[in-house]
């Protein structure tokens, strides 16, 4: 529990960071692990293939909501092709805890929504904030 | 004659020691399950409480299974040989303690299945689908287990057939009000849990029961997670189908059944097709064996089964009654210390321990119940969190997911005194620092 329950990751539980919704997303995706009843919707603001804003809301538990708090933290201002390349490693790197397989979805389902919602933006048009 | 199945054979093991006062003594209960005594890694001993999702297997259980395995493993039915006789004596000798730990009135109205789930299905498929025309109804409840739910989805999808839901009330009561209305029209099938998994209520089966073949209508009851709590008496009861598993009765895994009247399991069609199952086998037809031999095609898990008997003896033996007692005080010591010691704590299902089995959903607000199931197994406490296979029981009470503990005979008050601790130290870690 130590291990896991640490200082920043409760913080970040508590106070996620990048936690609402965002003002005209360029794409929107919902993600469920139905087992643990977690729910996230994440927002992503893409502006000439960059990533300029990103928003989640949802609820869930201390290991979901704090990895999409960082998550999110890390994608901001990433190139869309960066963000899509970032695997299951680099957000338990974020983590920094040990995750056991059970709570393993706890962990990804933000980087699986992410990457849901990045197949959806619009590819070979200008991405610009839509008026 | 020699079963090799259960034996209180001598003093040590008999089960008297076990009752004191004309109660159960958990303590000395505990002493026969051998994995009470383990502790995890960090040297914590076990504080089980997820008996619901399945209970912990006594030294009779688990050496009846050995005892097969190593002396005895043979197929049944089919061996001339002494161990094949031995098997066969022994599983059928399972059968006839399984009808009596539920009063059933012929062995050969139990139909040894997997599981719960299974028997369930097996309904669905050979009664369901021969009985189920477009347009009938089913009626379940808003509490069932998705086991006693999604069969009974796809037969009325094949069917074109109805489902209709008895309500409950926010603390977890079935309306028997609104069933009475719901009566009216005229189901083919009436099936509910005879104890709640997730809110543990105890339902009036048999007066359902009646009520329901007033209105013409046939009656499955779900009894896996009343068969290991309450003293259960099919012909009492008076349904037409019941069903569950024994994993959760002190059981092995891969180890259930299914009663049902001796003419409705004559009519009723196979539903697996194999060996075992056939009387005579021509490459174009072929004739069903007896029942319930029809319904078993292919070799059971037999080695189960076995321990499956073995458990129904062991808890004939400490008495149901005597277990229901104990769930009984169980509930007086845990509900008024959460109440008491933890008022913030939201707890669900009816507060009467005469209609409550022993199950104890809760909510830490702020904390999710998954958050609350790691901090309690990182002090030993498995207790179980999520939906509890009843998505549509949480989104009835408009909650996520909630943790459980559960109780079985081998539960005492420290046990809960850790459970109360466990919610102390999960406030401390999660409260907001100051």
């Amino acid at each position: 529990m130590d291990d896991l329950y640490r200082d920043y990751i409760l913080e970040h539980y508590r106070r996620p960071h990048n936690f609402g919704v965002l003002d005209h997303p360029t794409v929107s995706h919902e993600g469920a692990n139905p087992l643990c009843g977690d729910r996230i919707t994440l927002q992503v603001r893409v502006h000439d293939g960059v990533i300029d804003g990103v928003g989640f809301t949802g609820r869930g538990c201390a290991i979901s909501q704090a990895s999409a708090s960082l998550l999110t933290d890390e994608v901001k201002g990433k190139s869309i092709d960066d963000a899509a390349h970032m695997g299951s490693a680099d957000v338990l790197e974020l983590l920094g805890i040990e995750i056991s397989p059970a709570r393993l979805k706890c962990a990804l389902l933000s980087l699986e929504t992410l990457q849901l919602a990045l197949e959806d933006v619009p590819k070979g048009v200008p991405q610009d904030v839509p008026q | 004659m020699t079963t090799g199945a259960v034996a209180f054979d001598d003093a040590t093991s008999g089960p008297d020691h076990r009752i004191r006062q004309g109660r159960l003594d958990p303590e000395a209960v505990r002493k026969d399950f051998p994995i009470l005594a383990t502790t995890n890694s960090r040297g914590k001993p076990l504080v089980y409480l997820d008996s619901a999702s399945t209970s912990q297997k006594p030294d009779v259980v688990i050496d009846a299974v050995n005892e097969f395995n190593r002396g005895y493993n043979a197929n049944v039915h089919r061996g001339i040989y002494e161990i094949g006789e031995r098997a066969t004596a022994a599983y059928e000798a399972a059968r006839a303690t399984v009808a009596k730990f539920i009063n059933a009135p012929d062995p050969h109205e139990i139909v040894f299945t997997r599981n719960a789930t299974e028997a369930i299905n097996l309904v669905s498929y050979a009664w369901g689908r021969k009985n189920i025309r477009r347009g009938d109804a089913i009626l379940l409840t808003e509490m069932e287990h998705h086991a006693n739910l999604v069969p009974w989805q796809l037969l009325v999808q094949e069917k074109d057939g109805d489902l209709e839901f008895i309500p409950i009330t926010d603390d977890g009561v079935l309306r028997l009000d609104v069933f009475e209305v719901l009566l009216k029209l005229k189901p083919k099938l009436v099936a509910f849990t005879h104890v709640s998994n997730t809110l543990g209520t105890i339902n009036p089966v048999a007066e359902m029961t009646k009520m329901a073949h007033a209105a013409g209508a046939l009656v499955l009851v779900d009894g896996a997670q009343a068969v290991p709590h309450v003293p259960v008496d099919v012909q009492a009861i008076g349904a037409d189908f019941y069903v569950f598993s024994g994993h959760k009765m002190l059981g092995p895994t891969g180890s259930g059944a299914l009663w049902a009247r001796r003419e409705l399991l004559e009519a009723m069609p196979p539903f697996m097709a194999g060996g075992e199952m056939i009387r005579e086998v021509h490459l174009r037809r072929s004739e069903w064996n007896e029942i319930p031999w029809k319904f078993e095609a292919g070799t059971p898990d037999i080695a189960a089964q076995i321990g499956l008997g073995a458990a129904a003896e062991y808890l004939m033996q400490l008495g149901m009654d005597r277990v229901r007692e104990h769930e009984i005080d169980l509930l007086g010591y845990a509900l008024p210390r959460l109440i008491t010691q933890h008022p913030d704590v939201d707890l669900y299902g009816p507060m009467n321990g005469a209609i409550r089995s022993g199950v104890i959903p809760f909510n830490i607000p702020g904390v999710h119940p998954h958050d609350v199931a790691q901090v309690m197994d990182s002090l030993g406490i498995a207790v179980r969190a999520g939906h509890h296979c009843t998505m549509p029981l949480h989104e009835r009470l408009d909650l996520p997911a909630t943790a459980r503990a559960s109780f079985n005979v081998y539960t005492t008050h420290a046990d809960i005194d850790a459970l109360l601790g466990g919610i102390t130290e999960i406030k401390r870690v999660f409260g907001d620092p100051a």
